[in-house]
């Protein structure tokens, strides 16, 4: 188990095949924030011919949708959504190459067996750990659908932002395995 | 009688919203501290005192402790010799509300309809729930309520031979199929009898009550700690990855009901459970 490994974003399949779950890491670099309707938007969009908003290659996607910034600084509290709400969109979006997503709570077995097809990861960040998170956050700038609010596509820039693997490209599932230790 | 101007209905209201969404109740943070030293995973350590510092970064900066800073749900206790000037009190809340979540820089989550889902911008409108109580006060409570752990949520309606082993029951296989979703470690809210809707409000009111402590009543007292000790039996642990702390504390309430039914709430909750209230 790695402790505290840096990566950065977007994120090189290379990568991600040595990832493990229960790695600790440390995100540097650029992640798209999208939730529920930004991916409804996004697949739609596809549908009609349209190109996503951003480069999907290697990607990172943070399923989370910001509070507001306050003057002077980047960003407001941003923790994680629950991803299971983006099972129907996820698939898709890991077929098109996104390698890592962060999120919590588990997902589905159709999106674990695609991350394993085309190699990705799930990184949990801890959920109700907004303020800390967003220390993380350098920058932040809203590039498609403004008109969603917090649910709009944000492109962070982020620095040391803590994740922990929680299924790795081999369908290993920290939410399969780790619970049994404890259970009495 | 005693005059209550809407504008100071208003700025409570205001002040609670920002209250509530950036510091953390004391019994709350307690419980997550208590925890910390206990919990025998060492990612479910790490979590627990990532979770308490984010608590303090969140005091200090006065930012959301969590980016979801839920619907703003109301408890309005109105005394019945006040006497409101000024405008409607529900406009009151609700502009409170608006203010509140503009000037606290907090989200604003709700849509104005469910199926066409059109963000209303200003997080209003307030879930607001009425209590008319005696006396010549307005006590209000302001309990922003995240929809990760609100989605886990259920209601069942158990039969009276279900007793309490259904009781148990139900809340076991609610916090069970939450697992790692509602941010663990949990607050539950149960709430059992009155009818199908008075057992949902029952089971947010009982999240209300100080994380710690425990029911009045004998029997539900019982039911609490047993639910506790059985949850932090599963496993699930902090943020589901593992660990003896998936819940801070399970809060029981009941009322009457029909010699037909027993209806249980299960509202689940996370550790940002918050509220914040002031008595006008
Ligand atoms: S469940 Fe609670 S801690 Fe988790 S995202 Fe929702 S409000 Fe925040």
């Amino acid at each position: 188990m790695r402790k505290d490994f840096k990566l950065s974003a977007p994120l090189d399949k290379d990568t991600v095949s040595i990832l493990d779950a229960g790695d600790s890491v440390l995100i540097s670099g650029t992640v798209y924030t999208a939730r529920d309707a930004a991916h409804k938007k996004m697949i739609e969009g596809l549908n009609e011919g349209n190109n996503l908003p951003f480069d999907i290659k290697n990607s990172v996607i943070y399923f989370a949708g910001p509070a507001p910034a306050k003057k002077g600084e980047p960003i407001g509290s941003v923790g994680p959504t629950t991803s299971y709400r983006m099972d129907a969109y996820s698939p898709i979006t890991l077929k098109l190459g996104v390698s890592a997503f962060i999120g919590k709570g588990k997902i589905s077995k159709d999106v674990i067996d695609a991350m394993i097809k085309y190699k990705a990861v799930y990184i949990g960040a801890i959920g109700g750990a907004g303020a800390l998170l967003s220390s993380h956050v350098i920058e932040n700038e809203v590039i498609a659908y403004p008109e969603l609010g917090a649910e709009a596509v944000h492109k962070l820039t982020v620095k040391d932002f803590p994740g922990i693997v929680v299924i790795d490209s081999r369908g290993n599932n920290l939410y399969e395995t780790e619970y049994l230790k404890y259970k009495k | 009688m005693k005059n209550i101007h809407c504008k100071d209905i208003t700025e409570c209201v205001k002040n609670l919203c920002i209250k509530a969404n950036c510091i953390l109740n004391d019994d709350v943070y307690a419980a997550i501290s208590k925890a910390s030293e206990y919990e025998e995973s060492e990612i479910g350590k790490d979590i627990l005192k990532k979770i308490m510092e984010n608590a303090r970064i969140a005091h200090s900066e006065m930012k959301p402790i969590c980016q979801d800073t839920g619907m703003a749900v109301i408890f309005i206790e109105l005394g019945q010799d006040v006497h409101i000037q000024g405008g409607f009190i529900k406009d009151a809340v609700n502009e409170g509300v608006r203010l509140g979540y503009k000037e606290g820089y907090l989200r604003k989550s709700i849509v104005f309809d469910p199926l066409i889902r059109k963000n209303t911008n200003d997080n209003t409108p307030a879930l607001i729930h009425y209590d008319i109580v005696e006396g010549e006060n307005i006590k209000i409570t302001v309990a922003p309520k995240g929809f990760g752990s609100e989605n886990m949520s259920r209601i069942f309606m158990l039969k009276p031979s279900d007793g309490r082993d259904g009781v148990i029951n139900a809340v076991m296989e609610s916090v069970i199929n939450a697992g790692s979703n509602p941010c663990p470690p949990m607050v539950i809210g149960v709430g059992i009898g009155s009818d199908f809707e008075g057992c949902a409000l029952l089971s947010k009111k009982a999240l209300l009550r100080p994380i710690g402590t425990f029911s009045d009543k004998e029997h539900l007292k019982s039911i609490e700690k047993e639910l506790f000790n059985k949850i932090n039996s599963l496993g699930i642990g902090p943020q589901g990855l593992g660990g003896r702390f998936t819940v801070l504390g399970v809060n029981v309430v009941c009322a009457p009901t029909h010699i037909a039914g027993m209806p249980v709430a299960v509202n689940i909750s996370c550790h940002v459970t918050r509220h914040a209230e002031e008595i006008l």
